[in-house]
């Protein structure tokens, strides 16, 4: 899998994202800098990662969704390249326009940092295939803006469209309907709250994360 | 010239941050207290030869989520 990890000063799931690419697909992922403008050619896979991008300023994703690379981000996710957003890589492919919503302070305005659970909504996309539709799983977030918002006829539509992808199975962050993780209409963009690359390794206590990356690289092969 | 940009969270939006300050102030004893919102001031200062359709488009682009936020822009000219 030719993949590469777009790296914004304050990332920090940098590394841990190219080493689930790496473990997974075998090969390492491009790192590329956020002022660079241009992406590595034919790439299967473009990851951006968790972190607190600009010091969260702003708004959490709102700096990193303007520089440079995004640019050729969203002209690559517009021609099919497959979209991967983790935490504060969801946060900034809505701030980019990527994903519809927003990502708001928790509702309880604490860090949520934990293992939680997450239902299995859409199994026939590109990131979900090697899980069972409705079968639940853990993953574990760290986030301050996770709650996920969108007016009601977006959520209407992203919900008759089967675009959630995740849903919460508990009550973690305040999010609208529960939503975890969201598809585009298109089904290559997917920005999820959870930390799939933090569940890889038996050492990580449980590894369900795998399979998101495994059936990645199953749909792109 | 200076221009103060207000982004404020629309109507019926949760807004976490303004419900933690409304309990606060109850806890120090105020009350009669209908609602709280929190939002943002933006000050910029800039070239008098600015528009406000420029600085509308700075609003839009990135200084407000309008998705979930408005913003209220308001000029100061200064007195020359």
């Amino acid at each position: 899998m030719n993949a590469a990890v777009i790296v914004f000063p304050g990332s920090n799931c940098d590394r841990d994202l190219a080493v689930a690419i790496r473990e997974v697909s075998g090969r390492a992922p491009a790192m590329v800098w956020h002022g660079d403008a241009e992406l590595p050619d034919k790439l299967d896979l473009i990851a951006v990662p968790g972190g607190f991008s600009y010091g969260d300023y702003l708004r959490s994703g709102a700096m990193a969704a303007r520089s440079p690379v995004m640019r050729a981000v969203i002209e690559a996710a517009g021609k099919g390249v497959p979209v991967l957003g983790v935490c504060n890589g969801f946060q900034i492919l809505t701030e980019a326009g990527l994903l519809p919503g927003a990502l708001m302070r928790n509702g309880g305005l604490s860090f949520v940092c934990r293992p939680v659970g997450l239902r299995i909504e859409n199994s026939q996309s590109i990131f979900t295939n090697a899980y069972a539709a409705g079968s639940d799983i853990t993953i574990p977030v760290a986030h301050h803006d996770g709650n996920f918002q969108a007016d009601a006829a977006t959520l209407e539509r992203i919900e008759g469209e089967g675009r959630v992808a995740f849903r919460y199975t508990e009550d973690v962050n305040g999010s609208a309907n529960a939503i975890a993780g969201l598809l585009n209409d298109a089904g290559n963009v997917l920005g999820m709250m959870p930390h799939p690359e933090r569940a890889l390794e038996k050492a990580h206590g449980n590894q369900d994360g795998r399979r998101l990356f495994e059936g990645l690289l199953e749909a792109v092969s | 010239m200076k221009a103060r940009v207000f982004v404020t969270l629309k109507p019926g939006v949760l807004d976490p941050q303004g419900r933690a300050i409304h309990h606060a102030l109850e806890g120090l004893g105020f009350d009669g207290i209908e609602s709280v919102r929190a939002g943002k001031l933006i000050e910029l200062e800039l070239a008098d030869s600015t528009s406000d359709a420029s600085i509308e488009a700075m609003c839009r682009k990135l200084l407000a989520n309008t998705v979930i936020e408005n913003f209220r822009i308001e000029r100061q000219e200064l007195a020359g």
